[in-house]
């Protein structure tokens, strides 16, 4: 039988714990023993960019970090992006008004991704849009439309004072 | 796929995860886990203790002096690549990090991490290697410096030893009137490359060509290094340094390019880096 950890982090604002074994993936922990399932797992290797949460702040890879190093650590998923009475955030009206995404599959990945990149650049370039989403595959929509919701996001941002 | 189960250690100090590597010969070190979770995710490395670092806060520092630049084993990429300290004292360093992966993966990979997982196609090992830097390794039984040179031993072999933690990566200042570039092709972004090169090319007083040297990733087992500087002559030739790469070099085919289109695109980025190298030099030494 495989030891097993009791982990305590902050999801989306929520204390949460779990009693894990240590390979636990990060993806796993929210989506099968938090119920979490807005997280989605494409390649689980770090090429696709579903699985991407903010971790402190910062996306990261669910699938490339482990629950028990998450401990004590506040992770965002897509649960978390929208105002707690769920209006959706700027960045997720923005994927909404500009058809941002077709199947949805990869969205999640994208609105964390998008979210973190606009408050770092809240005015990026074209290429840094492009670099900044370079880690995350949409196998729908050419990206066309991902590129113009960032773009828009940019703007609600700066409309609604910067407030994600 | 799911890992394999392992047997997880938290240390909290350096010392505590150097007594956990003692008590662990066949452990790994887990740090940012980029390369590592992908190799058990897809069951390619199955290690029965992982130590991981990540609460280990005097690992994660960056120290920039006028002598170079040194990143802890928990510095992250993203960290360094937007240190304007680092930046002025080694700019190599930010210019080749920013090739590393996508900026997702730089928030969690670490340079060190890079360094020790000893990938040919990785753009760290090449840019050490380039620079001449070293590697500082620790262990339960003592200390030691690794001179890149000696530290990468094959594809994802380096010279660090069982019970091993690799503290930190040193990577030397630019000297005086020296200019460096890193530019290297991939089939898709944030890819493997195909071949890349960092350049360093150092002027002499007059102004002319002094020292030229050039890393490579991805067209041999371990980081090329090859010293162009009579190749290229005191004027610079840069496509004579490039024709020289180009006979030097002994490239695989694969499933993504033949030796023969990697030989030629090698010489094609050298040249173009070689060339960029010897403007920012010159930028600087008139500076």
């Amino acid at each position: 039988m495989e030891d097993l950890h009791d982990i305590a982090l902050t999801v989306n604002g929520v204390h949460r714990t779990a009693r894990v074994p240590a390979r636990r993936l990060l993806s796993d922990l929210l989506r099968h023993d938090l119920g979490l399932t807005g997280t989605h797992v494409g390649c689980e290797h770090g090429v696709c960019g579903c699985c991407t949460v903010l971790m402190d702040g910062d996306p990261v890879r669910s699938c490339l970090t482990f629950a028990v190093t998450a401990a004590g650590h506040a992770v965002t998923t897509v649960e978390g992006l929208a105002a707690p009475d769920g209006t959706p955030s700027p960045v997720q009206r923005a994927f909404r008004e500009c058809h941002g995404l077709q199947c949805g599959f990869c969205t999640p990945g994208f609105l964390c991704t998008v979210t973190a990149l606009l408050r770092e650049t809240p005015r990026p370039t074209e290429d840094e849009v492009l670099e900044g989403i370079s880690g995350n595959l949409c196998r729908c929509t050419g990206y066309q439309n991902i590129v113009k919701s960032v773009h828009r996001a940019a703007e609600l941002l700066a409309e609604s004072g910067g407030e994600a | 796929m799911k890992p394999p189960p392992f047997r997880h250690h938290a240390p909290r100090t350096a010392g505590e995860a150097l007594g956990m590597l003692a008590d662990a010969p066949q452990g790994k070190v887990l740090a940012g886990g980029q390369s590592l979770i992908p190799l058990l995710n897809m069951r390619l490395a199955a290690p029965p203790d992982l130590v991981d670092i990540n609460g280990v806060a005097e690992l994660d520092v960056l120290h920039v002096g006028d002598e170079g630049v040194r990143a802890g084993a928990l510095a992250r990429h993203a960290r360094v690549e937007r240190s304007v300290e680092a930046a002025a004292v080694q700019p190599l360093l930010g210019r080749a990090l920013r090739h590393v992966a996508h900026p997702v993966i730089r928030n969690r990979g670490t340079v060190v991490g890079s360094l020790a997982h000893a990938d040919p196609a990785a753009e760290l090992p090449a840019v050490l290697a380039v620079l001449g830097g070293t590697v500082e390794a620790a262990s339960a039984r003592g200390r030691r410096t690794i001179p890149a040179a000696e530290f990468f031993k094959g594809p994802l072999e380096s010279a660090l030893a069982p019970g091993e933690l690799a503290v930190a990566a040193f990577f030397p200042a630019a000297p005086p009137r020296t200019g460096s570039a890193f530019t290297e092709m991939a089939r898709r972004h944030g890819d493997y490359a195909l071949s890349g090169v960092a350049a360093v090319v150092t002027l002499d007083e007059d102004l002319r060509v002094g020292a030229v040297r050039a890393g490579y990733l991805g067209i041999a087992p371990v980081p090329l290094v090859l010293d162009l500087t009579e190749a290229a002559g005191p004027r610079g030739d840069w496509p004579a340094a490039a024709a020289y790469v180009r006979e030097r070099i002994d490239p695989e085919t694969d499933i993504h390019a033949s030796a023969r289109y990697r030989r030629h695109l090698t010489g094609v980025l050298t040249e173009r880096a070689l060339a960029t190298a010897a403007a920012e030099a010159l930028r600087r030494a008139r500076d």
